[in-house]
């Protein structure tokens, strides 16, 4: 048995690298600084060593070369899920670009409600170590962020020392729309959030009142959705007058129509406060299971960041068109290969057509695909990179065990080979 | 194999050779003498009538690190116009103002480019540059890493730590984001943005730390020279795109009293206040100043008309430029205590005064510097122009008449506000071959690259003599890499991967008993972790580190 230590995590998207781990043969167990979100990750046992064809076990040679022959005859094959590391999506896009596949990310409808309000009209935004050093306001809109990240608040908001507050403890944390689901949030020393709650889909509304105090427009209303107006321009006051505020959403929790449209009322908040002589930020989550990592890959090997479909020889974007999903369903495709070297749950959507899975050892199946190849996980099985969800800074991953299952990349690049 | 190259005519600065004919060998990747044992010639080009030069090294361009990729995710109608189709052997993506990784290796092959150098690497972003220059297929590549901005660096100012432990803390650093120089931006600018200072002058404090701009800039000049690191400190100013910022370059030239310094994109630091517009070319006084002090060299970062994208780890100019965004949307990143990032789109246009003139006063310095050694061919990529219009550049630097023809095209005003239309010099091919080969290799340090003599990497590129210098340059008929055939008529017809050219400074080990604390207490990142190891470049097969040599200590 051994003890790796300074591990970091593939998991939880907010780039914890301080784990523990004991390996004991093939068995992982955390024994320093998990979580909810990264301990399970970590722990999953291994169950399938070999590939599968049609339900029997094969050797992987065979498994690609079936693989291969299904997409030859192909039109429009989509690859979806995506969830890897950096070396699989390359293989992932490579195979795209020979086989002329959709590629979409699982997590791409959540990260599209920023990508949209980026092209648009773009953002101000920080990251991690910025948010931990000099973030003295902390506005939170719509999102449980400790059930996001259990140890965001731990390790980003009441670390010990700072570089430029004298006291992090007294740091304002305030939640909009969505109540904290714990009490992480509450101060080493007991300062409490301040919680102004109100129902997902009343957000626009809110986030629109506390826009036009910020911009020192005329609001009628005393109250939006239950919240008093005052309360909205004690906040507004608060981001004015703060050192560095950092405004924070999660885009898979603005979970209604158009939500693309309140992140851009978020970004255009931290423009304005910006212009009127303070300094603001904003911080979108994500990142989890490989999510950003897909489109940062994908952004610099297409210029797109997802949803590209390279079927006429080169990539075209539409962040709604080449929604796997819907062309599953709408029988503009022909062929699935879902990857996804993370997670045992992610499994692939319904389909009638032929699909290959590239998945975590442990994946069950209502519907045995036509070609299962269990792969490594990034960071536990094999070295590699992934993005943290501040898009920025890339993490190494580390191998800590001798599985012998292949990693994404390698079966990726074996098919494609094979084509 | 022996390859040999019969009867081009060459252009070898770094040899002395300017314009004579004569043949070439190629052997294992390298330039050969002519072998004397009657060893068969396996394959052979005829060259007769054609330029012969080294192949061509870009010295800053923006090819990798994230603000490229914020760039390219920006602007996917910028992408729609130029899509680059896979051919059998090569992959697809698309170009123009921030092109796909894989495209831009291509391009810069086609060009007869064989070697690229990223100037901002942040170095908590290092390994994004790395892995974007990882996918960008055929050129050699490198980065400058930036410093400068960074929150250990101005608390070592502060506390007033010696020299020599600044030194360590510079090498440590180079070390671990594996780079080949060191780079400053608006330095101590960056992170001054972030205690919300909406500018800074050269001698101007950060409100938080006890330290100027020029303390920064004179402090890592002389890190650099005393660590032995032969590309001087890579130095994009204060005040860039400033209206009278050409005082702040001078006094930033002066200084910096002697020690080797490189400006880059010096168009944008060259503006003085005359006229109706209070803006004026400053382009007479900073050549002069280039001439005057020999430890100063500088690259142009020419605009060219057109749509491209700005893309720079100034976010504090960044954002105060945001009004121009065409289209209106732009990105300002402040980053992990290292550094921060803006990128802004814009238009250049001819008939808009303020661009017109950039345009003539970037023509201006090329033309009124008088040594070719100390002065680089760049668009300062993709913030004057993409790389893809350097052959139109070099027939503006070459042809005064077409060079003219442009001129009287553009706004009348900057045409009246420029002396552009009297510099009657042009750039001979010899030149055109030091300012993109031979010197920027001398400049990078690039040990056996950038000239044509035996020993060296055969690096090679054969133009077809045009009268029209811009065809000439867009299509070269061979480009050799690493003794390969890479292009054929302007063609990519194989893909290789070319090395990471990286220096690796020495250092006191224990300096890592500062660092690790401070990563500890105040950075997201271990430290252990925040080290870039070789066989993250290598590991896959493709990429590998060439580490070259050091000056003698200081
Ligand atoms: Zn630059």
């Amino acid at each position: 048995m051994t003890e790796i230590t300074e591990v970091p995590s593939p998991f939880c998207g907010i780039g914890t690298d301080d784990l523990a781990i004991r390996v004991d043969g093939l068995s992982l167990q955390v024994a320093a600084n998990g979580c909810a979100v990264n301990t399970p990750g970590f722990e999953q046992p291994i169950t399938d060593t070999s590939p599968r064809v049609g339900g029997q076990a094969v050797d992987l040679d065979t498994a690609v070369a079936k693989a291969a022959a299904l997409l030859r005859d192909t039109k429009q094959p989509v690859i979806a899920g995506c969830a890897t590391d950096v070396n699989g999506m390359r293989g992932l896009l490579a195979l795209a670009d020979k086989s002329g596949a959709v590629v979409d990310n699982v997590n791409f409808p959540a990260a599209r409600r920023n990508l949209l309000a980026l092209q648009d009209s773009g953002w101000m935004n920080t990251t991690l170590a910025e948010l931990k050093n000099r973030c003295d306001v902390l506005l939170i809109v719509g999102t449980d962020l400790e059930a996001f990240a259990p140890r965001f608040f731990e390790r980003y908001l009441w670390n010990e020392q700072s570089m430029f507050l004298d006291n992090t403890a007294s740091r304002d944390v305030i939640y909009l729309g969505k109540a904290p689901s714990g009490d992480a949030s509450t101060s080493p020393a007991g300062k409490t959030a301040t919680v102004l709650t109100c129902a997902d889909a009343d957000l626009p509304d809110v986030v629109a009142v506390l826009a036009a105090l910020i911009k020192k427009q005329p609001v009628l209303a005393q109250n939006v959705a239950g919240i008093a107006v005052t309360d909205l321009q004690a906040v507004a006051d608060k981001l004015k007058t703060a050192q560095y505020g950092v405004i924070l959403w999660g885009a898979a929790a603005l979970a209604y129509d158009h939500a693309e449209l309140t992140v851009q009322t978020i970004c255009n908040i931290v423009k304005d406060i910006n212009l009127q002589g303070t300094r603001c930020s904003g911080f979108p989550l994500g990142g989890r299971e490989g999510d950003q990592t897909a489109n940062q890959v994908c952004g610099w090997t297409t210029g797109y960041p997802a949803r590209v479909n390279f079927a006429r020889g080169y990539p075209e974007y539409d962040p709604f068109l080449y929604d796997s999903q819907a062309m599953l369903a709408n029988g503009e495709a022909d062929a699935l290969i879902w990857v996804h070297a993370f997670n045992v749950n992610a499994k692939p959507p319904r389909t009638t057509l032929p699909t290959i899975v590239i998945g975590r050892s442990g994946m069950t199946f209502e519907k045995e695909p036509d070609v299962f190849i269990p792969v490594g996980t990034p960071g536990i099985d094999h070295a590699g990179h992934a993005y943290r969800l501040d898009n920025v800074v890339a993490i190494r991953l580390k191998k800590l065990r001798d599985s012998g299952l292949p990693s994404t990349a390698e079966v990726l690049h074996a098919i494609e080979q094979a084509l | 194999m022996l390859i040999k190259l019969t009867g081009g005519t060459v252009y070898d600065p770094a040899s002395g050779i300017a314009g004579q004919q004569q043949d070439l060998f190629i052997q294992d990747g390298r330039i050969v003498d002519a072998p004397t044992d009657g060893r068969p010639v396996d394959q052979e080009y005829d060259l007769r009538g054609k330029v012969v030069m080294s192949g061509a090294i870009d010295m800053h361009t923006h090819i990798g690190g994230g603000k490229g990729n914020i760039a390219r995710t920006l602007l996917p109608e910028d992408h729609r116009l130029d899509p680059v189709h896979r051919t059998p052997v090569t992959r697809s993506g698309n170009g123009h103002a921030m092109p796909s990784t894989y495209v831009a290796g291509y391009r810069y092959a086609e060009m007869g480019y064989t070697a690229c150098f990223e100037p901002a690497v942040l170095p908590i972003n290092a390994r994004q540059a790395h892995m974007e220059m990882g996918d960008t297929p055929i050129v050699d590549k490198g980065g400058y890493v930036m410093l400068g901005s960074d929150d250990f660096l101005l608390r070592m100012l502060t506390a007033k730590k010696d020299q020599k432990a600044i030194n360590d803390y510079v090498a440590w650093t180079l070390n671990a984001a594996k780079g080949i120089g060191i780079k400053v931006v608006n330095a101590g600018g960056i992170n001054a943005f972030k205690f919300n200072q909406r500018k800074l002058d050269l001698d101007e404090k950060n409100s938080h730390y006890d330290v100027t701009p020029r303390q920064i800039l004179q402090t890592l000049a002389r890190a650099v020279k005393e660590l032995g690191i032969t590309h001087p400190l890579h130095v994009h100013g204060c005040n860039l795109g400033v209206p009278g910022n050409l005082e702040t370059t001078l006094n930033t030239i002066q200084g910096i009293e002697g020690l080797p310094m490189h400006l880059t994109h010096i168009q944008f630091h060259s503006y003085g206040t005359e006229g109706d517009f209070k803006f004026s070319s400053g382009a007479a006084q900073i050549a002069e100043a280039i001439n005057q002090n020999k430890n100063i060299s500088a690259d142009v970062g020419q605009i060219l008309f057109g749509q491209t994208v700005t893309a720079s780890g100034d976010n504090m100019r960044q954002h105060a430029n945001h009004r121009f965004a065409s289209p209106n949307k732009w990105v300002c990143m402040d980053i992990e205590c290292d550094a921060g990032c803006g990128v802004v789109p814009f238009k250049y246009k001819d008939q808009n005064f303020v661009n017109a003139l950039q345009w003539a006063i970037g023509l201006e310095i090329f033309l009124l510097v008088e040594d070719p050694w100390r002065i680089f061919l760049t668009t300062d990529h993709p913030n004057g122009a993409p790389f893809t219009s350097y052959p139109h550049l070099i027939r503006l630097l070459m042809d005064r008449s077409f060079r003219n023809d442009m001129l009287a095209t553009i706004h009348p005003e900057a045409q009246k506000m420029t002396t552009l239309a009297s510099i009657e010099r042009e750039y001979s091919l010899s030149e055109i071959a030091i300012m993109t080969r031979a010197g920027a290799a001398r400049i990078i340090g690039l040990k056996d690259r950038g000239a044509l003599s035996p020993g060296n990497f055969a690096d090679i590129t054969v133009y077809t003599e045009n009268a029209d210098r811009q065809a000439m340059f867009t299509k070269p008929d061979y480009v050799f890499k690493d003794g390969e055939l890479v292009v054929r008529d302007g063609q990519v017809v194989k893909v290789t991967w070319g090395t990471t050219h990286i220096v690796k400074p020495e250092y006191d080990l224990s300096i890592e008993n500062e660092l690790k604390p401070y990563f500890d207490k105040y950075l997201t990142m271990k430290l252990g972790n925040f080290k870039i190891s070789d066989d993250e470049i290598s590991e896959d097969g493709r990429g590998s580190l060439t580490a070259h040599p050091l000056r003698g200590a200081a």
